[in-house]
């Protein structure tokens, strides 16, 4: 994560990364956008406060409004001119969520992402088998590799019968 | 004038994804089974995203005289140039989840060989794309082979699309002067070795799936230079209507 603080401001860097994780993914409002490692550099300046993400899914809708999210909340908080840039140039992987983060998914009911395999390994291979975040039970089957956002794979508990979702590794 | 080159190779790149993200996303509410409309919806959206991305970098490498939206929804068929396959009708289920298989083991290979762009935002959207793809193709090749081994209706459905896809497939490989000026700009790496390679992943899976590769048959070409076929007008009459009806809009 790159930091750069040009000039000493009454609120610098920590302030605005606090803020930051009051930004929730409005498909899983528990994971906040600086637990879910998207925020790739925040630059204080005294006249602007430029924040930018790595988009995770290139199609994820989420993120329009996860940019006008960061400018309500910091522009709300009184920081000078707030802007998101949007680059791909840091590739957004699930292995830069945090613990936190992925213990917020587990108790919110999505199995967290497995680690991603190392080259030449494919994600969708460790994507097959997700503990359930219900009982814990790993005897558990993989149903779809695509849920209800582009984010999440579709799985099924045989020992608590319970069907429920993966934050998919990618 | 390498920033024009790959400004237009982004266009046409991202017009691929545009295109067969349009066709698959004709699958919502229609496909065989619940997970199935789910995940043919889930692969459009990651097609038309790869598309978008492509096509921000593209007007901001152009200066930002053009908007996504307006590649997207203001051009016609002669200004499209993404490949003839991706535009040819959906078909039935056997012949989108083919089509689908050939096109993202292609873009498979084409990513990979973008991930090492100098331009590092092209090089970004190239590593982000990889990872959403090797999805699509897992997917697609066990379809492929559920289709190819199951029924006799499925295997024969499945063996027709595979007919008639094989003719629009060399064109994804054709070489021509856009391309020779990237590799010799170094924005690209040479690209000889990729239609082999990728003849060689297909005709193994399709093989594995009881399906027969069609030996030499008649190439068609001509998307890269904007001449299309007929669907192509007919999608686009579709997918620009709103953008076209209410010019600006905004909502």
């Amino acid at each position: 994560m790159v930091m750069q603080s040009t000039q000493k401001t009454v609120r610098g860097i920590p302030d605005v990364l606090t803020t930051l994780g009051e930004v929730l993914d409005p498909e899983i409002p528990v994971l906040d956008i600086v637990a879910m490692g998207i925020v790739t550099s925040v630059e204080v300046e005294p006249d602007a406060t430029v924040v930018t993400i790595a988009p995770t899914y290139s199609g994820c809708p989420a993120m329009r409004m996860i940019e006008n999210d960061i400018i309500e909340v910091l522009t709300r908080k009184g920081f000078p001119h707030p802007q998101v840039k949007i680059s791909f140039a840091r590739v957004w992987s699930t292995d830069d969520m945090t613990e936190e983060g992925r213990a917020k998914l587990r108790d919110y009911g999505i199995a967290p992402p497995a680690p991603r395999p190392g080259e030449p390994g494919d994600p969708a291979d460790v994507n097959r088998t997700a503990a359930c975040p219900y009982c814990g039970s790993s005897e558990t089957m993989l149903k779809s590799f695509f849920g209800s956002t582009a984010c999440k794979s579709l799985h099924y508990c045989n020992d608590c019968l319970q069907p429920f979702e993966a934050f998919k590794c990618i | 004038m390498t920033d024009l080159a790959l400004t237009n190779f982004l266009i046409r790149t991202g017009d691929d994804c545009l295109i067969v993200g349009h066709r698959l996303s004709e699958w919502c509410g229609h496909a065989p089974i619940l997970e199935e409309d789910v995940a043919l919806a889930n692969i459009a959206l990651d097609c038309i995203g790869t598309a978008n991305a492509l096509y921000t970098r593209a007007c901001d490498l152009g200066g930002g005289r053009r908007t996504p939206d307006e590649l997207a929804f203001l051009r016609s068929v002669t200004e499209f140039r993404n490949a003839l396959i991706v535009e040819l009708p959906r078909g039935d289920f056997a012949r989108t989840i083919v089509r689908q298989y050939l096109f993202a083991e292609y873009e498979l290979l084409l990513f990979e060989a973008l991930s090492s762009c100098p331009d590092p935002e092209v090089a970004g959207i190239a590593g982000r794309t990889i990872n959403e793809r090797k999805y699509h193709v897992r997917h697609c090749r066990e379809w492929v082979a559920r289709l190819g081994l199951g029924t006799e209706e499925s295997r024969s459905r499945a063996q027709a699309a595979v007919d008639e896809l094989w003719p629009y497939t060399a064109e994804l490989f054709q070489k021509d002067k856009l391309l020779e000026e990237l590799v010799a700009s170094g924005v690209l790496p040479g690209l000889d070795g990729t239609s082999a390679e990728w003849t060689d992943v297909v005709s193994r899976s399709l093989s594995d799936a009881s399906l027969v590769v069609p030996a030499d048959v008649f190439q068609h070409v001509g998307g890269r230079e904007g001449r299309h076929t007929e669907h192509l007008g007919h999608l686009l009459d579709e997918m620009q209507i709103v953008a076209r009806s209410h010019p600006d809009g905004k909502w």
